[in-house]
């Protein structure tokens, strides 16, 4: 490291945390790339500014579905300081930590294409400097918050490489992993990111986004609009989980946990009851499987809440709910991103005291072991 | 209730609002046209500062390529999910039924059109209005 940021350790560092929500995804952000200058080499420093990242995209500053508002942003959301929305970590306490009586947030910063190198020792020094920023920048001087590890699954020991430096530390609660790769994440090229995940106790993330550099419709082509590419993110999920189950990574890592980010729940039923059916039929396919592909997936996976479904009917999102497990459900709001759930108003459905609880704190303190750090 | 003075004649600008807290309320007052309405600043679905979304108008389509933008500075789309809503009434307005071609935009409406045409039903959205008159070059609030 040449030189290190100046992140003041400012008064709120010390305060006791008063007893709230766990929020499972909150976006942090950088008002300029200068921010990681400390943490990259200058080999990579300069790479970064002489050759730029990897896009898998024609365009390099923004998507290729314009989003529905600026940084895919609440317009609320956008410091007086100047930068882009989650980039003040004062601001975000008084937007959201504060009001909101946010005991815990979960970073899942989206920042760099770490993910999408193809300069795989490239994508692993991105990847080391979004994990000290993340560190420098947010959990230290705010103990409320917790960090990912981001990985970039392409290179996979670099990957396991990356786990195993940071599992020591208790600021990071999970393994975050791009859902879109150049494979289906189950295949067996990426168990040793399992292996590592289990052995360093930390489940694996998956929140939507990113870009494959292929259509995401399912091979039918690019679709149209926002509104097709945002609900693509729900389908590409759905093949990250039906990828896990059907390749085995569940049976053969049985302690391996997996949270699935901002992709919405109520449709899982559905998913694992046809898994379930065709499974009856093709299982002399797949004889590694010894189990029916809903029990792996009620036993391994956990959701976030945001954007949470609304149907007309609220008994619908309850009976959704039911089905995948009061015990599976977490809390996120997905501050300062624009569809932002908020904590009060949400979940609109009646919930017992106790499964309020779980949802909103119990499931996600126990599932990330938290209190530590 | 009562009337309550909040600002001064000129102190708000066509399509623009002033925030107000009035008995502990927080409310919007919008200038739409030389006319003054006032909000609640609490989207009615969950929970937003309505007044830090844009003024907009309504995009209106047809079919697919051809659109038009009308009724500009009437309507208040919401800093968050974007629910739209005429500042005139309150009312979102929505069609969920025509799904065939309209399924993938939310219409807004003020209420008289939306009987004239008699296709469209009202979004499950009202946010909160109140009474702004206007004395002697001061804009009160009935609240
Ligand atoms: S809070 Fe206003 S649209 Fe959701």
């Amino acid at each position: 490291m040449t030189d290190v940021l100046d992140y003041p350790a400012t008064e709120q560092a010390n305060k006791p945390v008063k007893p709230g929500i766990v929020d499972c995804d909150i976006h942090p952000s950088s008002s300029s790339f200068e921010e990681f200058k400390p943490f990259l080499s200058k080999r990579w420093w300069d790479h970064l500014n002489t050759y730029g990242m990897f896009v898998r995209q024609g365009f390099k500053e923004m998507l290729a579905f314009p989003r529905m508002q600026a940084e895919v942003s609440r317009l609320d959301a956008w410091p007086p300081s100047g930068g882009p929305p989650g980039s003040d970590l004062d601001f975000m306490r008084q937007q959201h930590l504060d009001p909101n009586g946010v005991e815990v947030g979960v970073l899942i910063p989206l920042r760099l294409n770490s993910g999408s190198q193809r300069n795989i020792d490239f994508g692993q020094a991105l990847v080391g400097a979004v994990n000290d920023w993340q560190l420098e920048k947010f959990c230290r001087p705010e103990k409320r918050l917790r960090a990912s590890i981001q990985i970039a699954p392409e290179d996979t020991p670099g990957s396991v490489a990356e786990i195993e430096r940071r599992a020591d530390d208790p600021h990071f609660v999970q393994i975050l992993l791009p859902p879109r790769n150049g494979d289906p994440i189950g295949r067996e090229r990426f168990w040793p990111i399992y292996e590592a995940a289990v052995a360093a106790k930390r489940p694996i993330a998956l929140h939507v986004g990113g870009v494959a550099g292929h259509p995401v419709s399912g091979g039918t082509g690019w679709p149209s609009f926002y509104l097709e590419e945002h609900h693509s993110q729900v389908q590409t999920m759905q093949s990250v989980i039906i990828s896990m189950v059907v390749e085995g990574v569940f049976e053969r890592f049985p302690a391996l946990k997996m949270v699935v980010i901002e992709a919405g729940f109520a449709w899982l039923p559905a998913l694992a009851w046809r898994l379930d059916a065709q499974f009856e039929r093709m299982r002399s396919e797949v004889p590694h499987l010894k189990r029916k592909p809903s029990e792996y997936i009620r036993d391994h996976i956990w959701f976030t809440t945001q954007p949470i479904e609304e149907p007309d009917r609220p008994d619908d999102l309850t009976r959704a709910m039911e089905w995948v497990g009061y015990d599976r459900l977490m809390f996120s709001t997905d501050y300062p991103h624009w569809d932002f759930d908020d904590p009060a108003h949400a979940i609109q459905v009646k919930l017992s005291d106790e499964n309020r609880r779980k949802i909103f704190s119990g499931n996600a303190k126990k599932l990330f072991n938290l209190g530590q750090a | 209730m009562s009337w309550h003075v909040v600002a001064k004649v000129g102190e708000i600008e066509p399509g623009t609002s002033k925030v107000v807290t009035v008995r502990g309320r927080e409310l919007g007052v919008f200038n739409v046209k030389g006319d003054y309405y006032a909000l609640a600043n609490k989207c009615p679905h969950e929970g937003a500062s309505l007044c830090k979304g844009r003024i907009i108008g309504l995009a209106e389509s047809d079919e697919p390529g051809h659109y038009r933008l009308t009724r500009q500075g009437e309507l208040l789309r919401c800093p968050w999910h974007g629910w739209e809503f005429d500042i005139r009434t309150g009312q979102s307005w929505c069609d969920p039924v025509r799904t065939k071609v309209k399924a993938y935009h939310v219409k807004v409406e003020t209420g008289e059109e939306v009987e004239k045409l008699g296709d469209k039903s009202k979004g499950p959205y009202i946010a909160e209005t109140f009474s702004v008159s206007v004395k002697d070059n001061y804009i009160l609030v009935d609240v």
